[in-house]
């Protein structure tokens, strides 16, 4: 059989190359230059091998804000998947109330990251910001600028009121494509509404579920604006993740090295965890 | 086990009802005896399914009682009539095993589990299914899912009536005919009240005892797949059933007989017309029309060879007369004579049939 040959194909792939070379490869590759080099001013490198990625490896500041990163995406997926799947659940299916519910749901979404920091900002403050006053009247001595706690407290609950809709559209697109005839068919086995959602729901949503908990995955170990604007990273270190952390060393020190370091060990980070994620989550349906 | 009397029912599913076209199942009054086998046959949107969610529970009706063995369920659950369903799409548990999926419904009804497997196992004996109880049931094929769903409604012993909604439509070709069979081998085996619902006369008249056929929203004849054929009540009934359908063509009677094409031809039902000649039509099925030296005059148009037999229509004045030939008879080209057995030719006024 003769295979037709023709090298003109290339030109179609061509514009594809282009953009992924302009928006990922080329970039990816000078933070992989500037990660082994030690910059000085007027562009002066030296050649520096893995000493960055050592001292990055080995500070306490980076393990603290790892660990702090850590910790809020864990406790942002804890809240906002159950939370988005439970008002998912609760949502009409029919009748006018859907594109109500709909709408309410997607407004979040559409608030660009820095309003959303801005307008918590202002909620939040204790003196004549509504949450922060409102917090403070009920007994609670609530100042985010001064108290760890309360500074936590509110970029969890910033990134649950911004976030969560996006688990609750997935899920809920999840739910209405599962066919009227499995809830009937349930009715008539008698089973429980745990059991609906134990042998219905949740298997015909694992894919959404999957999808919702990567996206929240991915979006908050990344998450720089909102608690940038919100907090600053602070009060002192208390909420200065690992994004954060890393435009302080960059922007803030300018030391180009330890920072291009630090920003492959944390894209390193993040796609072992999405990989993870994904080969726990699909496990079961590479069995069958 | 019960019988089931469905008494001056009617549905609709726009609330309140306005004009007659708001009804989606017209008032009717039927009874299912206990162990029948029954289909439900009509076109595609006639109510069928409506009538089988109204007896399943699905739905309440707009107006009228629902009896299970005398008493009323008219409001009651799925779960409380105890009935089975077999849905157009097999229905099954993904992520449990074939197992599991049939002690389901025992399960959740508090079944104490040696008498789960007794009746787990015993139904997978009678669908085939022993070899692959363990396997997850995503992993089946969708002939075995739809045998699981259906062993799901066999699994309990004292369910009412086992309904099936156009089981088939998902099933290969080749393998409808082996599930169908099988259906009509569980039904006598177990007794149990069956309903079945299809727009395949094929299905229907090898299924049921009973035939419901409906159309509209309206059911217009229950009787054996037989009565079906030789006494159509309605010459709906005579189209739908049969393959070529019913001829009906339109005639007047004069004396008891029906004149069509100048003919007087002698009917089963002619004498007992009293009406004023509106809207009369005369029905005979292909099978029961054949050639002869005098009768009624037509020009044979085309013949279409069947295998066995031959199909030929024929025509009058733009009346298109089809009959069934056999292979072995000769057809005469260009005009010809047709008679029409008199016990098998009837006559209906507005499309009901003359009693």
């Amino acid at each position: 059989m003769n295979k037709t040959v023709n090298q003109k194909a290339w030109l179609f792939v061509l514009p594809v190359v282009v953009l992924v070379a302009f928006n990922a490869i080329i970039p990816l590759m000078t933070v992989v230059n500037y990660s082994v080099q030690e910059s000085f001013g007027e562009n002066t490198f030296f050649w520096a091998g893995v000493r960055w990625f050592e001292e990055v490896l080995h500070a306490a500041r980076f393990h603290a804000s790892l660990l702090r990163q850590i910790l809020f995406t864990t406790i942002i997926l804890v809240i906002e998947i159950p939370l988005g799947l439970a008002i998912a659940l609760a949502m009409p299916r029919k009748g006018p109330w859907v594109s109500v519910c709909l709408v309410l749901m997607a407004l979040p979404l559409l608030i660009p990251w820095n309003v959303v920091g801005a307008m918590w900002n202002i909620l939040a403050l204790p003196d004549i910001g509504l949450l922060g006053r409102g917090l403070n009247a009920l007994g609670w001595e609530y100042n985010y600028t001064r108290q760890p706690f309360a500074a936590w407290f509110t970029i969890v609950l910033m990134d649950v009121w911004h976030w969560t809709s996006l688990v609750v559209l997935l899920c809920y697109a999840g739910l209405v494509s599962i066919p009227d005839a499995y809830y009937q068919a349930a009715k008539i086995d008698g089973a429980s509404g745990w059991a609906v959602l134990r042998h219905i729901q949740l298997p015909k949503l694992k894919r959404v579920l999957t999808i919702a908990v990567l996206l929240r995955f991915m979006d908050s170990f990344m998450i720089y604006t909102e608690p940038v604007v919100l907090t600053g990273g602070g009060p002192g270190n208390a909420t200065t993740l690992l994004s954060i952390d890393l435009v302080k060393v960059a922007l803030g020190q300018f030391d180009l090295g330890p920072a291009a370091a630090m920003s492959l060990v944390y894209f390193l980070i993040t796609l072992l965890l999405s990989w993870v994620f994904y080969t726990v989550m699909t496990k079961d349906e590479a069995q069958t | 086990m019960a019988r089931i009397v469905l008494r001056d029912l009617r549905h609709s599913y726009a609330p309140p009802p306005r004009t007659d076209a708001d009804w989606a199942l017209k008032q009717f009054t039927l009874e299912w005896e206990d162990g029948g086998a029954y289909a439900l046959l009509g076109p595609s949107g006639c109510g069928k399914t409506t009538l089988l969610n109204l007896i399943s529970g699905l739905l309440t009706p707009t107006e009228g009682r629902i009896l299970f063995d005398g008493r009323d369920v008219t409001n009651a659950s799925p779960e409380e009539r105890n009935i089975a369903q077999v849905f157009q799409f097999p229905v099954i548990y993904d992520t449990m095993t074939v197992y599991d999926n049939l002690a389901f419904p025992l399960r959740n009804r508090r079944v104490k589990e040696r008498e789960v497997d007794d009746r787990v196992r015993e139904v997978a004996t009678m669908l085939e299914l022993d070899s692959t109880l363990e396997h997850r049931a995503a992993g089946l094929t969708a002939d075995g899912k739809q045998k699981i769903s259906l062993g799901r409604g066999l699994v309990r012993s004292d369910v009412n009536v086992i309904m099936f909604d156009e089981p088939l439509t998902v099933i290969d070709p080749h393998l409808k005919w082996v599930l169908r069979s099988k259906l009509k081998e569980l039904h006598q085996r177990t007794r149990r009240t069956m309903i079945y619902v299809t727009h395949d006369q094929t299905e229907a008249l090898t299924f049921a005892d009973q035939v419901v056929v409906m159309k509209d929203g309206e059911i217009v004849q229950i009787g054996t797949p037989v009565e079906l054929f030789e006494r159509p009540s309605h010459t709906f009934v005579g189209h739908f059933i049969g393959s070529p359908g019913m001829n009906v063509i339109p005639c007047e009677v004069r004396g008891g007989r029906a004149i069509f094409a100048g003919e007087a031809i002698e009917t089963a039902n002619g004498a007992n017309y009293r009406g004023e000649g509106r809207g009369i039509e005369l029905g005979v099925r292909p099978e029961f029309v054949s050639f002869a030296n005098e009768g009624v005059p037509v020009e044979v148009v085309k013949v279409l060879d069947a295998g066995r037999y031959r199909i030929v229509e024929t025509a009058h004045a733009g009346h298109t007369i089809k009959m069934l030939v056999p292979e072995d008879e000769s057809i005469p080209r260009g005009r010809a004579h047709l008679r029409f057995a008199p016990e098998r030719t009837r006559i209906y006024e507005n499309g009901w049939m003359v009693t």
